[in-house]
């Protein structure tokens, strides 16, 4: 089993990893408060968006004014919903990648010493 | 049933079985039934995510729901899409990096307790089950309009493929399933929706104009408002869609068909596209079923508007392009209630039997024995019972499984990987709250009771107003982790979750595990 083996981790340099002390580094935390500060306001950011849409039609009727001849402005948005779809994904890929750089250069000085260097 | 028909049907149950008996031949290992031996790449996974995921609910539920109801028949789209966003950012890596065949595996990287294994078991069979009764139901009822055959012969026809693919081929065939079928599917929506925009010359205002007036509904066709009426119901349904994808099983199995978690990341990226795609197209469908088939002809083939896209292509693409749509139909059926059976199964033999009973200690080929068999139970189980449900109306099922998904599997999901107090007894508190409070609030609502008669399961007047039960039972899933958490007096253990932190976002892993 993966994860059931209890703490007898051991590092390529075969000391046991004290993965405690890799929480603790830097370069961890600053990876995690990175993370942080990506998801959380773009998660706040996209589930504002699509709440919006229900929560306007439901109780307004504003979209309902037409926004090119007979499309109107619920269509626009419900297309917007979209287009933010694809556009996040997009961002979240480019700045998951420096995410990855972070994490390898944590496994390689880190985590295979053992979480020895901080 | 035309000749045409009947050619396409066998071609594709040919081709399905070829690639059975070709995976069959590459299943050595548990990890190859369970997982496809985490070999596929981010792009298969991808176009086997969509096919996972998109259901006959979807291709010909929503087409329908657009041709009769406009507007509020996109509002589906709209949330079964932007729930990938949910799994993007919050879900699919660390889930790769911390599990290894379910998502019991994910949780059980912080806990060894077997209550929470069982309970993880108990939502996935639940969800899977449900999810595979009215897919079946579904077909049943659709391959007896398309082919005009008996219910029960249909499906028996459906569960007796699932069943092959999944006992002999195990992930591996299923994957290759669903990705034959998500291409043979995005294929028929573009020439179906190529055909409608050639008809409004490729314009789109033109488009919405014509279906301003094709239907009984006139302008309010366009507008928000023709099927959901209640504001809270509506935030409701969109709620469980938007956070239930996450959480269910037989998507998340999907993203340990790969080796880690940058190409769970692609996959979900290629998802995403595919997806997307798809639901734009659902709108060329529905409108063009409102404008070329017409309400009264789409009603009178079935009430739920489901062969609205089937009429569609007969209508503009004639006989040949009727039957590649049925035939393309099929095979969606086929793709998403065998990855429903693998996750059940996953549950039963893997969860219960492997690592609670055996204490993860049973041998490969045991291992490998029981998944089959537990493959079979899980069949012969939703057949059984689909057979026994073919006069209810059992739609609603589907939503409920976003909805337990939401409100039993998230909440445990994401305080296992972003919550340090999180312990043992939240985990179990969460799920298990989440699970019933969802089918207890279901068996009271409007999709249980109906004074009309037909219209839901029993007769009556719904004591629980809302139809869809997320908007409190996934509030209720997170606060049952939290107080669970809170009352509970074992510590959680600092040591295990930095290790689950590091590994989660890192993906670090062992060597040799």
């Amino acid at each position: 089993m993966v994860n059931e083996s209890g703490y007898n981790d051991t590092g390529q340099s075969g000391q046991a990893i004290d993965f405690e002390k890799v929480e603790q580094s830097r370069p961890f935390k600053k990876l995690m408060h990175d993370r942080k500060k990506f998801i959380v306001p773009y998660t706040i950011f996209f589930l504002v968006f699509y709440f919006l849409l229900p929560i306007l039609t439901s109780y307004t009727n504003f979209l309902n004014t037409p926004a090119f001849g007979d499309i109107s402005w619920v269509w626009v948005f419900a297309f917007a919903q979209f287009i933010m779809t694809w556009v996040l994904c997009t961002i979240y890929v480019k700045k998951a990648s420096t995410f990855d750089e972070q994490a390898n250069d944590i496994i390689e000085k880190q985590i295979k010493n053992g979480g020895k260097a901080s | 049933m035309s000749p045409t028909v009947i050619i396409l049907f066998l071609i594709i149950v040919a081709l399905t079985l070829a690639i059975t008996y070709w995976a069959s031949k590459q299943t050595q290992t548990t990890g190859d039934f369970y997982t496809a031996g985490g070999e596929l790449t981010g792009f298969q996974n991808g176009i086997a995510i969509s096919g996972d995921y998109l259901s006959a609910a979807s291709f010909l539920g929503i087409a329908g729901s657009i041709a009769l109801y406009g507007f509020d028949g996109f509002f589906y789209s709209i949330g079964f899409l932007i729930a990938y966003l949910v799994v993007l950012f919050l879900v699919a890596e660390p889930l790769r990096n911390l599990g290894k065949y379910t998502l019991a595996d994910m949780i059980n990287a912080r806990f060894d307790a077997k209550k929470v294994r069982g309970s993880a078991a108990l939502s996935t069979i639940t969800i899977s089950l449900f999810y595979m009764i009215a897919q079946l139901v579904g077909a049943g009822a659709l391959i007896q309009l398309l082919f005009d055959i008996p219910y029960w012969i249909a499906v028996l026809i459906v569960g007796t493929m699932m069943t092959i693919y999944v006992l002999f081929g195990g992930m591996i065939a299923t994957s290759w399933v669903q990705i034959v079928k998500a291409v043979l599917l995005m294929v028929g929506m573009f020439i179906i929706s190529f055909l409608v925009l050639l008809k409004f010359n490729f314009n789109i205002g033109e488009m919405f104009s014509e279906v301003k007036t094709a239907t009984s509904h006139g302008a309010a066709y366009l507008k928000p408002g023709l099927k959901y009426t209640q504001p809270l119901d509506t935030i409701s349904l969109m709620l469980a869609l938007v956070l239930g994808t996450a959480g269910l099983p037989h998507i998340l199995m999907r993203f340990f068909t790969v080796k880690d978690a940058k190409t769970a990341r692609s996959s979900v990226i290629t998802a995403t596209w595919t997806i997307g795609i798809f639901y734009v197209l659902t709108l060329f469908l529905g409108f063009g079923a409102a404008a070329f088939v017409g309400e009264t002809k789409i009603m009178e083939a079935n009430p739920g508007g489901n062969m609205a896209a089937p009429l569609l292509a007969e209508a503009i693409g004639g006989e040949i392009l009727f039957a590649f749509i049925s035939a393309v139909a099929f095979a969606t059926i086929l793709a998403v209630v065998a990855g429903l059976v693998l996750s059940g199964a996953s549950a039963f033999a893997h969860d219960l039997y492997g690592q609670i009973i055996k204490k993860g200690k049973a041998s490969d080929q045991q291992q490998m024995l029981a998944a089959r068999y537990a493959s079979l139970a899980v069949s012969v189980l939703a057949i059984v019972l689909a057979l026994f449900a073919q006069y209810l109306n059992v739609a609603f099922l589907v939503s409920l499984a976003f909805c337990i998904a939401a409100s039993a599997n998230l909440p445990v999901i994401l305080y296992t990987v972003y919550w340090k107090r999180f312990n043992t007894t939240g985990a179990v508190s969460a799920m298990l709250v989440g699970l019933f409070s969802a089918l207890i609030l279901v068996s009271m609502s409007p999709s249980v009771f109906s004074p009309t008669e037909g219209a839901a399961l029993f007769v009556g007047e719904p004591i629980f107003p809302l139809s869809n039960p997320a908007l409190i039972s996934v509030p209720l899933g997170f606060l049952a982790g939290y107080v669970g958490t809170m009352l509970s007096s074992s510590k959680a253990d600092a040591k295990r979750y930095a290790k689950v932190k590091v590994k989660a976002n890192t993906g670090y892993q062992e060597t040799g595990s």
